[in-house]
């Protein structure tokens, strides 16, 4: 074998770590990779970066798969920069002083942020915005500020500005141009991003020059104008442009642009055959492209052509870089942005249709070919939902309907828009610009059984970069599916055709309390183990009935029929409810003798509580009776329900606190306790910001403050961890209970099946706003509406353990078997750290028969 | 009741009185012991019209004996009854898995005299 090919890559970001993603799969043998990396930690989604205020961390942001630098042939370097590279002698030196040398090298420097040179500029609390580190020293700086200026309205500019609105700053934008986004927009559509921009109460400052900064009367700096007007702030965030960091090309004479930018061919090849650069830091046809998807295009195309060096037996001709395509489509602050194609109608003869509604603040702009038979490029402002179709026209040449500008027109009697069916699309159509994904791909995969959104991202990695092109796979897959002769809806399951919305309605409007009633009139078959559980929860929402009652308990999953949860050996966990987390030692002091008496294995859970496990079905009403009469309730661990309301001590004992959490989980635990929902509901309330009782990993959690309660809402841990977020702040115990009413209740009335808070809210269309307008603001009018249908179920609760040992008929149904007092003789426990715990297969195997082993495992 | 389960005497050798009819509960099953065995007995009540199946107890891809503590129901055109473990659905006629169909239970036979369900292998 010959001697493995030596690649250096210089730089780990976005594009770079495509590369060696590409390489990867590609997997020809005989490749040594060694990757550069001048940042503390490797790629992660530099797009995605603003989401670091929002709650995301490093780790959420990385791109790196977790083991993926552990394979054999690749060498990752942490905080190693490469200084030079020497042409004849093939090596690179890195600033430890190391040389390496290459066969191949591969430039992915991207860009650094261009900072004006304004004196002054190097004061302290200036800032850029291009990597976690310059955002960890903006967050700390927000926290010491009060104002904050972003310098450049361009894309990234208004991102930064968003974040520093978000840090609670009074927060400027000062542009250059005349306009924000002078690039992407035109200047009507300018002046529509700059009053939607405004109305969130940034403060647009446009046609300004700044000559100096100094220091500030008011505020730590003073920002001076070459009109000599002047703006104090104290942190100033530079968001001026990038320029592409080809200083290593510069030096070794490898051929930059005017500019800047290092040549490059169709190859993605320097004027050195050996030596490539790929995303931001490369010049090709005089362009530089600054988004991501033409640098994942330059790496593919990298990789391919470096895997041809390879010997291998498929050896196609490699792709070449052709150019891409810079539309993009984004949400500013809220506010749908997108730009296609030609938006200056720069194109001779091109023809151009304006829409703008000043009341709506909507602009849209249409650039169509001389002949107006094509789509040239576009500006679509407030209302981007054009976009999709609009680019795939431009794309793939696809000839105009006679009267295109009823493309960007909003239709007045409600008729739908000549949209794009998707089936009019070319098979080759790029449907995924950032992952190269076309539609034929899409089909295919679709065929072979990805039918939900998520496996099919699995499958063709569609929609996993930037996002911008689900809507448009969804509907690819829906087609598609359809096209198959498979059902596409939204349906509950084969016996009802609705969603649990719907659902939900009907059975509220229509009175319906049983399930046959709700079968014979709006399904059909005999139900199922999704609808009927499903059925079970809203009737429980809506009228509040014992679970048990002879025509609901066939509708429960066994957790709920048994009124606990089912364990792996069929044995059952007991979870009494121990209101925020507060227990006298007469009530420890019963679990634990109960506990010992039915020899159950007793743990301390994550929501404050005490689990019992290990018993039979039989041994249930038993146990129950036990804790029933010595003051516990059913702590609903087996429902769809309220789970634990966590407390911290607060500020009874706590030196911190500002408010009594304690009292206040207790009353919240109390009033919601029995409550069912689509998915599990659980809460927490902290005495102060030091958030000891992590409410803001709860579907809603409340934090003391000087002033009253903050009820932060839609967080979750488990799984896919969301930060909960402020729906209202300062408020007194009465509106605090008012708001979690109604808040409950239209979670309820809405969700879907087994949908958590988090989820529910990520699908919320209008977002958290939507949610403030209908829980503070009362928009829908339902207010009064959901807080009545809260207190219906309030005031109807009733322990479900209590009512099922007083009931005669419920307890017979408590039984191993029907016709037999014995124990299943197959639930077999061993002893481990003096707990029982279950028996594995092989030790069953060996203690056949006998039920307890009092034995050391 | 489903006729076919109502053929041949009471007396018949080899069946296995369980429970009363009324013991399990509409569209609910129960378990019984039968020779040794645990069998899960299911009563199924649609329309007014009643069926009784029974199938093995356990649950093989979990073993644990829970299959009577599932939800009933139909797919499509089967009658099934889906295991409260992994939620895997069970034929109640012949026992086969839905998901895994190289997966089958025993099937038991089943009828109802006087009022009492009775069992047999
Ligand atoms: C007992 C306990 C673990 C422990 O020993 O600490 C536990 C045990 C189970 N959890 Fe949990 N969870 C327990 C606290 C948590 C927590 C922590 C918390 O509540 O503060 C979380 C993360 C917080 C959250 O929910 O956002 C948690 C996230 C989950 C999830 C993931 C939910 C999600 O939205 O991603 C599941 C799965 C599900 O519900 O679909 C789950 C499901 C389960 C089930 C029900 C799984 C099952 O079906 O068998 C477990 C059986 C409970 C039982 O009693 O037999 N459990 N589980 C904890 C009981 C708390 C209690 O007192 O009621
Ligand atoms: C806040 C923000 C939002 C954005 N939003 C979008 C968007 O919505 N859509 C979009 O398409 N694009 C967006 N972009 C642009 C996108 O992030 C870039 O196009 C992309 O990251 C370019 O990838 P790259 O690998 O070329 O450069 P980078 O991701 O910048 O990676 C270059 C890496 O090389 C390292 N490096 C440089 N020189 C050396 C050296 N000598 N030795 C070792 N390492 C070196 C750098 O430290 C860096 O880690 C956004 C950018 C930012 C900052
Ligand atoms: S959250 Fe505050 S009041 Fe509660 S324990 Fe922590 S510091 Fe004390
Ligand atoms: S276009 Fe960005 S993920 Fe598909």
């Amino acid at each position: 074998m010959s001697d493995p090919l030596r690649i250096v890559v210089v730089g780990n970001g976005m594009v770079g770590q495509k590369l060696l993603e590409e390489l990867a799969e590609r997997r020809p043998s005989g490749l040594d990779i060694t990757v550069l990396c001048e940042e503390p930690r490797p790629a992660y989604d530099r797009v995605q970066l603003s989401s670091f205020f929002s709650g995301k961390t490093a780790e959420d942001l990385s791109l790196v798969p977790p083991g993926f630098f552990e394979r054999d042939g690749l060498v990752l370097r942490l905080n190693a920069k490469a200084v030079a590279i020497d042409r004849s002698l093939k090596q690179v030196t890195t600033s430890t002083g190391e040389t390496l040398p290459y066969d191949k090298l591969v430039l992915a420097t991207g860009s650094y942020p261009f900072v004006p040179p304004v004196p002054g500029r190097e004061r302290p609390d200036c800032f850029v915005y291009r990597t976690i580190e310059d955002l960890e020293a903006m967050t700390e700086a927000g926290g010491r500020s009060k104002v904050g200026v972003v310098v450049g309205g361009g894309l990234l500019g208004l991102e930064a500005a968003k974040a520093l609105k978000d840090m609670g700053l009074e927060t400027h934008v000062v542009e250059f141009a005349p306009r924000l986004m002078a690039v992407q927009v035109d200047d009507g559509g300018g002046r529509v991003l700059r009053q939607k921009i405004e109305a969130l109460g940034v403060t647009v400052h446009t046609q300004k020059n700044t000559v100096e900064i100094v220091d500030g009367e008011a505020r730590r700096h003073a920002m001076r104008f070459a009109d000599d007007s002047v703006l104090e702030t104290d942190m100033i965030v530079f968001s001026a442009g990038i320029r592409p960091r080809d200083e290593l090309a510069r030096a070794s004479e490898l051929g930059v642009g005017p500019r800047g930018g290092i040549v490059i061919d169709n190859h993605c090849r320097t004027l050195d055959d050996d030596i490539y650069a790929i995303g931001e830091c490369a010049l090709w046809d005089g362009k530089i492209y600054g988004l991501v998807a033409p640098g994942y295009e330059m790496a593919r195309v990298c990789a391919a052509h470096i895997a041809a060096a390879v010997p291998q037996e498929d050896a196609d001709e490699p792709p070449q870089f052709t150019g891409a395509d810079m539309s993009t489509k984004l949400k500013l602050m809220g506010v749908d942005v997108a730009s296609l194609g030609d938006a200056h109608a720069a194109t001779p003869g091109a023809r151009v249709c304006v829409y703008t509604d000043e009341r709506k603040q909507v602009y849209k702009k249409l650039v169509v070919s001389e002949d107006g038979k094509y789509v040239l490029g576009g500006v679509l402002i407030g209302d981007a939902e054009a976009y999709g179709t609009l680019l795939q026209m431009m794309l793939n040449r696809m000839e105009l309907p006679p009267e295109p500008e009823f493309l960007i027109l909003p239709s007045g009697d409600g008729a739908a828009r000549p949209a794009l069916g998707v089936d009019a699309l070319p098979d080759a159509a790029q449907i995924c610009s950032c992952n190269n994904v076309s539609k034929a791909t899409i089909c295919a995969a679709v065929r072979d059984g990805a039918h939900s959104i998520g496996k099919l991202k699995t499958a063709t990695k569609a929609g996993t970069s930037c996002g911008g092109c689900v809507p448009l796979t969804t509907q690819l897959m829906k087609a598609e599916m359809k096209r198959c002769g498979l059902s596409v809806n939204n349906h509950l399951c084969e016996h009802f055709p609705y969603s649990r919305q719907e659902l939900y309605h009907l059975i509220r409007v229509g009175r319906i309390e049983t399930f046959d009633e709700l079968i014979t009139r709006h399904g059909r078959g005999r139900g199922c183990d999704i609808c009927k559980p499903a059925a079970a929860s809203i009737f429980a929402s809506c009228w509040n009935e014992f679970v048990l009652k002879k025509d609901k308990a066939a509708l429960q999953d066994s957790n709920d029929y048994f009124l606990a949860n089912i364990q792996k050996d069929g044995t059952y966990s007991i979870v009494p409810r121990i209101a925020g987390g507060e227990i006298t030692p007469e009530k420890l002091i019963v679990l634990g003798e109960v506990a010992k008496k039915h020899r159950l294995y007793t743990k301390i859970t994550g929501g404050q509580r005490i689990d019992l496990f290990g018993a039979q079905v039989h041994q249930l009403p038993l146990i129950w009776k036990e804790l029933v009469d010595a003051g516990f309730e059913s702590g609903h661990a087996y429902g769809k329900a309220l789970r634990t309301v966590k407390s911290c001590v607060g500020s009874t004992w706590c030196r911190y606190g500002m408010l009594d959490s304690v009292s206040m989980a207790l009353a919240i635990e109390n009033r919601y306790k029995g409550l069912r929902a689509p998915h599990k509901i659980k809460s927490a309330v902290s005495g102060c910001t030091r958030e000891c009782a992590e409410a803001q990993s709860k579907d809603f959690g409340v934090i003391a403050t000087e002033k009253g309660w903050n009820l932060y809402v839609c967080g979750n841990g488990g799984m896919k961890p969301r930060h909960a977020e402020l729906l209202a702040g300062d408020l007194d115990d009465e509106t605090l209970i008012r708001y979690i009413d109604r808040f409950l209740m239209f979670y309820i009335r809405t969700a879907d099946r087994l949908q958590r808070t988090s989820v529910w809210r990520d699908n919320l269309e209008g977002g958290l706003d939507y949610l403030k307008d209908v829980v503070v603001h009362d928009k829908l009018g339902i207010g009064a509406e959901l807080e009545a249908e809260m207190a219906q179920v309030v005031g109807s609760y009733a322990c479900e353990w209590k009512k099922a040992i007083e009931s005669p008929e419920v307890l017979r149904r408590f039984r191993s078997f029907v016709n037999s007092d014995a124990p299943d003789s197959n639930v077999v426990f061993v002893d481990e750290r003096n707990q029982i715990r279950p028996a594995t297969p092989e030790e069953k195997a060996r203690f056949k028969g006998v039920p307890v082993i009092a034995e050391s495992a | 009741m489903d006729g076919s389960n109502m053929d041949g005497p009471s007396t018949d050798t080899g069946w296995t009185d369980v429970c009363a009819v009324d013991d399990i509960w509409p569209n609910t099953g129960v378990c019984a012991l039968v020779e040794g065995c645990q069998v899960a007995v299911f009563r199924l009540v649609d329309d007014g019209q009643e069926q009784l199946f029974a199938i093995d107890n356990g649950d093989p891809f979990s073993d644990a004996n829970v299959l009577s503590r599932g939800l009933v129901g139909n797919l499509g055109e089967r009658l099934v009854v889906a295991s409260p473990i992994y939620k895997q659905h069970f034929d109640l006629a012949t026992g086969e898995c839905v998901e895994d169909p190289g997966v089958s239970l025993r099937t038991w036979r089943v009828r109802v005299a006087d009022g009492r369900v009775l069992i047999a292998a």
